[in-house]
């Protein structure tokens, strides 16, 4: 089915199909919108809310919405990217985010979606949870300090790579990834380099050994363009 | 004509950081040439002014790791108009608070008492010494911060950019390039 | 090693087969093995992992999201202490206080010799006969220091629990008001009879020709549709909370195209303050089952379930029972009441202590056997519910209410209560008033009414519908309980004036936080992040910063978040704030920003192992800082 139709985005008019959220229409269109736990290579997880756009004043996510004909929906409005940046402010101090000494500064879309929002400082109060990196792989680690729950692995391992390496745990705050074996530890799964679920993260948890800084700063993805200027960023190196 | 303009008084310091971000601050090079025209220094490393006196501007390098940071952080909020967190370590504790995760007691005890070669496994106490605190804490967790400019160092380019958009009444931005967290 | 999965697989295998190794049934399963084993051991995961073909990481996911379920050793006996702000009120923080200190346990940490874990858990639904607790999930109420006491002399004893004295265990109904339910002396299968007779007349009245809005769009004659014509004559509402109207939501789900058909009635009644559901089904089962039923037959569902809370765990058999007469007096089963074509049963579900479970989409996810997180909608669970059929959940009591419509029709329900709001309502009373309980009125009574029935004097706010529901101050009493005015899921939390309505909303936040399912952003970290600063502020750190900070972070939770847990998390804050704001004033102890933690006993562990007591030890508290 591909019926086509449009809807407004901030003024513009964005063709869609049947099939397509309004995401989905955006991005085809080279319209950005920010997001997180969205990766067009899987379906929406919904979660992150970075997407968040409103229609007639309710707001919704944009990765699972479905657009309407003619319906109008604002994006990039300073009200939405005030709290967006308020979402991205929990993310960082949520979690441990010391950028300078991560491997994915300069390709993690966590971090370059700051700097697109302009998030000078991460405003809260930090948890600084105790988040103990797995280093137990031969070839790849695990650092948990960084994860903001998306999921992107969770369906990578279970939808492409047939595994179920990876799973949500826990509740609320205390939410977590965890890893399917008794030990915990990734060197007991069925985890390997060639798994998809080792190329989708989008922000420094699954980072591959050994590679780490290997591009220089000022060649690294966001370093050339800002996330929205950047179809759909994939790992660079990995 | 030449109107005599009253230069804005700065201050800066170094708390729990490594100068990075200070030697960052002189990189803007000669543009400091045209910066001392209309700013001039209070309490700073590069002046040797010990105590703060009242001042526009107070911009802070390094997160707060002990009593004294504190004291620094609080004579700054307190005799400064503005306030400007400068760099990783000010803005989220940056590599010290990287101890966050382990308890003091725990870390204290590793450093004194399990590891060889110190002095009888003692932890010093002369009151000289600022005790560290239990966490690493970024400056805004304790303060009022007004403006922050992220990055580790932050570039030249993004201190002078700040600097002069305050300076002419802006309000700061930085944008896509001067913005980065490393 | 072996011989360890030998012992799991001892207890494990039974389960395995009642539940007919279906890897839905996995939380059943958690469940069942824990109330055997105490905790779910991780052997007993390797084992249902191969016995149910699901990744371990799963079952451990499952697991640790319900807040009943446990990972590691907790003790002989679990010990969970009510909280609700109506629970605090009646003093169990000093009841828990003292068995923790007659035991020698804290708070969250199980006691060395494995005796014992204490801690605190969200309302049980016994607020009008409080303080509660739960021992191995099962209830015991009105805590008193004597109640205490007997307790940890069983417990220091090793008394199982089911020796414990039974007037622990007694719960009471205190029904306080009657009105069409509660009055309605309802005989077991009479409303089935009403409805497959209004069935005959209407086939009759269609084959003469006369009815073609009985023909529905499929070509298919639906004799049950008259029963649905007379629930949606009613206007009957849910009850639930959300109010949608009862006879779309059945006549939707009747419509969508599916396998199979499901009907869900949602006994997960986690909303602080609330507890008529528990009545209901203690009492008034076979209203609500054949509520159920009446809603198969008109949908087409051949399977029922009711997901009933973990925290009313001691109704299970009691209910299975009402389940088992049904099926011997053929209101369940094959044939029912001989409809030869009519096929229905219900099967009962456990819930482990997640609120969150309440909501449907949630719900159909834990009935599913999963991690209790609310999805993506659309598909609402009328076209996609339990296995992605088109199901129905709907609430004990709107259950319950339709059985009564179908014997005396919709016309005479339709006349009771308000043009919107038809029919009546119960409400869970608690909190300062002479008679806590059950009071059922019909619908469009005033505040003011219910507290002079309930005995509440010098009465400062009414909390209605729980936490996510309204706070009501005393010059609105004469507003009416309606769906126009003060809508309500029932609960109805009285607070006079010694009562300060800071620690009620705190309470209330740090309810939220609790029950926070973590899937979305603003949700987890802003519920976290609120329940912070409220702590903040009743520490003393407060300033107007903190102030603006909360109501950031309240519009934030109700634009952004995913259900209505985190949309309506601001609630209670933003209810007390517009109403009694001095409450939060007067714990605004600065002008300017201070920080969240006291900077002096930040120095304490370095303070402690120094030995340093002198002056620059310290730092001074509460700086202002300016
Ligand atoms: C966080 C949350 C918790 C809920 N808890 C309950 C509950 O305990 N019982 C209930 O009947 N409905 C609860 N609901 C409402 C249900 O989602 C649903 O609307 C209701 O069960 C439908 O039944 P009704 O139409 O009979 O009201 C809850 C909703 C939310 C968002
Ligand atoms: S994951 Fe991204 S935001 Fe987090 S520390 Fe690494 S680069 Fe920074
Ligand atoms: S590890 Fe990465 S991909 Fe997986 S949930 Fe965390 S952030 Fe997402
Ligand atoms: S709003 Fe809260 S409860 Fe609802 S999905 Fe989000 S995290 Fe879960
Ligand atoms: S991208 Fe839509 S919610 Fe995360
Ligand atoms: S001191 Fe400048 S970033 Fe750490």
């Amino acid at each position: 089915m591909t019926q086509s139709n449009s809807f407004i985005l901030d003024g513009a008019t964005i063709p869609y199909t049947n099939e397509q959220t309004i995401i989905q229409a955006a991005m085809a269109a080279g319209v950005y919108i920010p997001h997180l736990c969205y990766n067009p290579e899987f379906k929406p997880h919904g979660s992150c809310k970075l997407c968040t756009v409103k229609i007639k004043g309710r707001q919704v996510a944009s990765c699972t919405e479905k657009p309407q004909a003619g319906m109008v929906v604002e994006s990039n409005t300073k009200e939405l990217n005030d709290e967006r940046r308020n979402l991205l402010q929990m993310l960082f101090v949520e979690g441990n985010h010391f950028c300078p000494s991560c491997e994915k500064s300069g390709d993690c879309q966590l971090q370059a979606t700051a700097y697109e929002l302009d998030m000078m400082s991460p405003h809260f109060d930090h948890f600084y949870p105790d988040r103990p990196v797995d280093a137990s792989h031969p070839d790849y680690l695990l650092d948990f300090n960084r994860c903001i729950l998306c999921s992107i692995c969770v369906s990578a391992s279970r939808d492409v790579d047939g595994k179920n390496v990876f799973a949500l745990a826990g509740r609320g705050i205390n939410s977590h990834l965890v890893v399917n074996s008794k030990s915990g530890d990734l060197a007991d799964t069925g985890f390997s380099a060639n798994d998809k679920a080792a190329q989708v993260c989008p922000v420094g948890v699954i980072l591959k050994k050994r590679v780490g800084f290997a591009i220089p700063i000022g060649e690294r993805s966001f370093d050339e363009k800002p996330i929205s200027a950047t179809p759909h960023p994939t790992v660079k190196g990995a | 004509m030449n109107t005599p303009v009253k230069k804005l008084r700065v201050a800066t310091t170094s708390l729990a950081g490594c100068f990075g971000c200070h030697m960052s601050f002189l990189d803007i090079d000669e543009r400091l040439l045209a910066l001392v025209e209309l700013i001039e220094f209070d309490r700073s490393p590069l002046t040797d002014i010990k105590t703060c006196g009242p001042c526009d501007i107070g911009i802070i390098e390094g997160g707060l790791c002990n009593a004294e940071n504190v004291h620094v952080l609080r004579e700054f909020r307190a005799n400064c108009t503005t306030l400007i967190a400068l760099g990783a370590c000010a803005i989220n504790g940056g590599l010290p608070a990287q101890r966050n995760h382990l308890a003091l007691t725990t870390i204290l005890e590793e450093v004194y008492h399990a590891q060889h070669g110190l002095v009888d496994g003692f932890i010093p106490n002369d009151p000289e010494l600022p005790l560290p605190l239990n966490q690493v804490h970024p400056i805004h967790e304790v303060v009022k911060i007004d403006y922050f400019i992220p990055g580790c160092p932050p570039s030249a380019d993004a201190i002078w950019k700040v600097l002069t958009d305050l300076l002419a009444g802006r309000e700061p931005e930085l944008g896509h390039g001067l913005i980065h967290y490393d | 090693m072996v011989s360890s999965l030998n012992m799991h697989k001892q207890y494990l295998d039974p389960i395995l087969r009642h539940r007919s190794h279906n890897p839905n049934s996995l939380l059943q399963i958690l469940i069942g093995a824990q109330e055997i084993y105490g905790f779910i051991h991780s052997d007993a995961i390797d084992y249902l992992s191969s016995a149910l073909g699901l990744p371990r990481a799963m079952i451990e996911g499952v697991a640790s999201f319900y807040s009943f379920l446990y990972l590691s050793p907790h003790g002989e006996y679990r010990v969970l202490f009510s909280d609700n702000i109506t629970d605090r009120m009646q003093g169990n923080q000093d009841l828990m206080q003292s068995l923790c200190n007659q035991l020698w346990v804290e708070p969250g940490k199980a006691s060395e010799d494995g005796l014992l874990w204490v801690n605190t858990t969200s309302c049980t639904g016994m607020c009008d006969q409080g303080p509660a607790m739960l021992v191995n999930n099962i209830a015991i109420n009105r805590l008193t220091q004597d109640r205490i006491d007997r307790i940890c002399e069983l417990i220091r004893e090793h008394v199982p629990v089911s020796d414990w004295p039974a007037e622990f265990f007694a719960i009471e109904d205190n029904i306080r008001r009657r009105d069409i339910l509660l009055n309605s002396h309802f005989q077991a299968g009479s409303a089935l009879k009403a409805a497959f007779i209004r069935a005959e007349a209407a086939t009759a009245q269609a084959s003469q020709g006369y009815v073609a809005h009985m023909i529905d769009p499929a070509g298919l004659d639906r004799a049950a549709d008259a029963t649905l014509q007379e629930i949606k004559i009613s206007k009957l509402r849910g009850r639930g909370g959300a109010g949608f109207s009862t006879g779309m939501k059945w006549e939707f789900c009747r419509n969508a195209n599916g396998d199979a058909h499901y009907v869900v009635c949602n006994a997960d009644e986690g909303e602080p303050g609330t507890f008529k559901d528990r009545v209901l089904l203690n009492s008034y089962a076979d209203l609500v089952f054949e509520g159920m039923t009446l809603c198969a037959y008109v949908i087409g569902a051949k399977k029922g379930f009711l997901y009933l809370r973990g925290e009313y765990r001691y109704l299970l058999e009691p209910l299975q029972a009402v389940l088992q007469r049904r099926r011997e007096q053929n209101l369940l089963g094959r044939g029912i009441l001989g409809q030869a074509e009519f096929e229905f049963d219900i099967e009962i579900h456990l819930g482990a202590g997640a609120y969150i479970c309440g909501e449907e989409s949630a719900l159909i996810e834990s009935l599913e056997g999963k991690r209790g997180t609310p999805r993506n909608r659309p598909p609402y669970p009328v076209t996609a519910g339990y296995l992605n059929q088109p199901t129905v959940v709907s609430n004990v009591e709107t259950f319950a209410s339709t059985s009564l419509i179908s014997l005396h029709g919709g016309a005479w329900y339709a006349s009771i209560g308000t043009e919107n709001s038809s029919g009546s309502k119960l409400f869970s009373v608690s909190g300062d008033c002479d008679y806590p309980g059950i009071y059922e009125y019909p619908f469009g009574v005033t505040v003011a009414q219910v507290l002079a029935d309930c005995g509440a004097k010098n009465t400062q706010a009414v909390q209605i519908s729980g936490p996510s529901g309204m706070c009501i101050a005393a010059h609105e009493f004469d507003r009416r309980i309606s769906f126009d005015d003060i809508p309500t899921a029932g609960a109805f939390m009285v607070f006079d004036q010694r009562r300060d309505m800071f620690e009620v909303a705190r309470n209330f936040v740090h309810f939220f936080a609790h029950e926070s399912c973590g899937f979305c952003t603003p949700c987890r970290v802003g519920t976290a992040l609120l329940s912070n600063m409220m702590d903040k502020l009743n520490e003393g750190q407060g300033s107007p910063y903190d102030l603006a900070e909360i109501e950031k972070l309240d519009s934030l939770l109700q634009s952004m978040s995913h259900c209505g847990l985190g949309r309506t998390a601001c609630n209670p804050v933003l209810h007390t704030l517009a109403k009694f704001r001095p409450a939060y004033e007067c714990r605004l102890s600065h002008k300017e920003f201070v920080p969240a933690f006291d900077l002096d006993t930040a120095l304490s562990q370095a303070r402690r192992m120094t030995g340093r007591d002198d002056a620059g030890a310290h730092l001074e508290k509460n700086h202002d800082s300016k």
